[in-house]
């Protein structure tokens, strides 16, 4: 189960996910086709469209009938340049996600209460769910793609791999990022409850807190002040 | 999210005139607006982003106040040397509050205008005064357990103000400084948030073109300690059921001054200086501390769900009081 994920983690893998093309078979466009087979077969040809203004509605775009220009924005995301037209109400989130094809940071609440977007601008973790895009022009993003470095796994990485914190997975990138700007934080203490508290704002609904706090504590002073 | 009109403003002037011209809001953190604009019961046509503006220093005053920037994180003001040094309750306060990543983003101003967590204002479809004026408070006889409060309600809203650190400055006593097209003011922070009254849905002095570029704490009470005290449904990352600011100066075994301010009973920030009145010139104990939190609470009313508040707010005084003068 681990080794699956660990093999189809683009996080993981050589090639940024951003590099390959669309046709590229990954998990998530395998995945992709699986459901779109399954409602073409069930409701016929109206739901490809129906989709495709879904995924436009969900915030890369300005709204339909909207007059309101798109802005042009800096970022650099992982280390890469990326210049980015994005409208006002575009959420850091989903232009990471649909723009940039980064799908590790995951959509979970989307209103701030779960932690699954966790992400660092400019080395500080906060929920991306709650940020424009446009209020980041010339900021410095990292997200689970980016936080190995050299191509070897962040030790918070290396740590929820040994101690198998996780189940479903979901949570994973959220809790590991939140981890990563913990363990560099001086001002938090080392102590279980600390780690604890500080990780708050990243729920688990399937409950793997007891292996997320002990990958957090054996991965206590093998940071390399990486991201 | 509905889209919008969105600005970076380079000036305070800047923000100013475009926050005056439509439906606006100004933009810090975002953690509050942005997710009630995603719910949309907050449908501004323009956002103003103010957030290159140079609001993000904390400077001591040559009277002892401190200065505290619109745009300080709360993570920033919660590890600043000075202030974990001479205001540990605002400290503690903003430390209890949210989570290590809204911290992180949430701004001062942004905090002290957070607005409320009562669900049938959130739902965006149940009467509510606050979201629609006039069509009346479900949460009267709803459920009104967890973030509905006791003082200061009125028969059109009950809605309990969120903030633990707003707790923290109420108590400490500050001012909220203010820019607008006529030039600055200074709101004494206690008549910033207003009581709900026959106007739930004014929640603030501010007018419509203000800004808030600082809040302005009070110099700290010579020789006092201070702590926050917030008990919740669970440990971390949660709303204030009831919670305790209090700062005591001790002279001898003589209380010399007193503050103390509540959080998730009361319908703003909530300061008791009847209470405070009570325990100058006193010498500390647990009977002096129960009937001062009695005192406290006087004039409480219960609703169907949280009438359990009284208590718990009356047990978070005297044991916060009994923590900082042992």
């Amino acid at each position: 189960m681990a080794n699956q994920d660990r093999k189809d983690n683009p996080g993981t893998s050589a090639t940024p996910i951003e590099a390959l093309p669309s046709a590229a078979p990954t998990r998530r466009n395998f995945l992709k086709s699986l459901g779109m087979t399954g409602i073409a077969a069930a409701s016929g040809k109206a739901w490809p469209q129906t989709m495709a203004d879904g995924e436009r509605a969900s915030g890369t775009a300005p709204a339909q009938g909207s007059n309101e220009p798109l802005h042009t924005i800096r970022l650099a995301v992982n280390g890469k340049p990326r210049t980015l037209q994005v409208a006002s109400n575009a959420v850091l989130l989903d232009v990471l996600r649909d723009q940039l094809q980064l799908t590790g940071t995951k959509k979970g609440c989307d209103q701030g209460q779960c932690g699954a977007c966790t992400l660092h601008v400019n080395g500080v973790a906060i929920n991306s769910c709650l940020s424009l895009a446009v209020m980041h022009d010339g900021d410095e993003i990292t997200t689970i793609e980016g936080l190995e470095q050299n191509g070897e796994l962040h030790p918070v990485q290396q740590a929820f791999w040994e101690h198998d914190a996780f189940q479903c997975g979901y949570c994973t990138p959220g809790q590991m990022m939140s981890a990563a700007a913990i363990l560099k934080d001086p001002h938090i203490g080392s102590d279980d409850a600390s780690v604890r508290e500080a990780m708050s704002g990243n729920i688990c609904r399937c409950g793997a807190y007891k292996n997320i706090l002990a990958a957090i504590q054996s991965a206590r002073g093998k940071t390399r002040g990486a991201a | 999210m509905r889209n919008f009109e969105y600005t970076r403003a380079a000036s305070d002037e800047q923000a100013i005139a475009f926050h005056a011209q439509s439906p606006s809001s100004f933009l810090a953190g975002g953690t509050n607006l942005l997710d009630m604009m995603k719910i949309d019961i907050m449908r501004p046509e323009r956002v103003v982003d103010v957030n290159k503006l140079p609001y993000k220093q904390i400077e001591v005053l040559n009277d002892g106040r401190v200065r505290i920037g619109a745009l300080v994180s709360n993570t920033a003001l919660a590890r600043d040397p000075h202030i974990v040094k001479n205001y540990p309750v605002l400290s503690q306060a903003l430390l209890s509050g949210a989570s290590t990543q809204l911290r992180n983003k949430a701004t001062t101003a942004g905090n002290v205008m957070q607005r409320v967590r009562c669900g049938y204002f959130r739902d965006g479809v149940s009467p509510c005064n606050k979201r629609d004026p006039g069509t009346g408070c479900s949460a009267i006889d709803g459920i009104n357990r967890s973030v509905h409060a006791v003082l200061g309600t009125s028969e059109h809203c009950i809605a309990s103000h969120p903030s633990d650190m707003c707790v923290a400055m109420a108590a400490i006593g500050a001012k909220v400084h203010v820019k607008g097209p006529k030039g600055e003011r200074d709101i004494d922070f206690l008549d910033f948030h207003l009581l709900p009254g026959d106007t739930p849905w004014k929640e603030h002095a501010l007018q419509q073109d203000e800004l808030i570029t600082h809040v302005v704490l009070d110099a700290p009470i010579a020789a006092s300690k201070s702590a926050y005290l917030k008990l919740r449904d669970r440990a971390s990352y949660q709303f204030a059921l009831a919670s305790c600011a209090a700062i005591l100066s001790l002279d001898g075994g003589t209380i010399r001054d007193a503050r103390l301010a509540l959080g998730g009973v009361g319908t703003k920030p909530w300061r008791a200086k009847n209470a405070e009145a009570a325990l100058i010139g006193q010498t500390p104990s647990d009977a002096l501390f129960r009937q001062v939190a009695a005192l406290a609470m006087q004039g409480a009313h219960p609703y169907k769900h949280n009438a359990y508040k009284i208590p718990l707010a009356q047990q978070a005084i005297v044991r916060n009081l009994g923590i900082l003068s042992a």
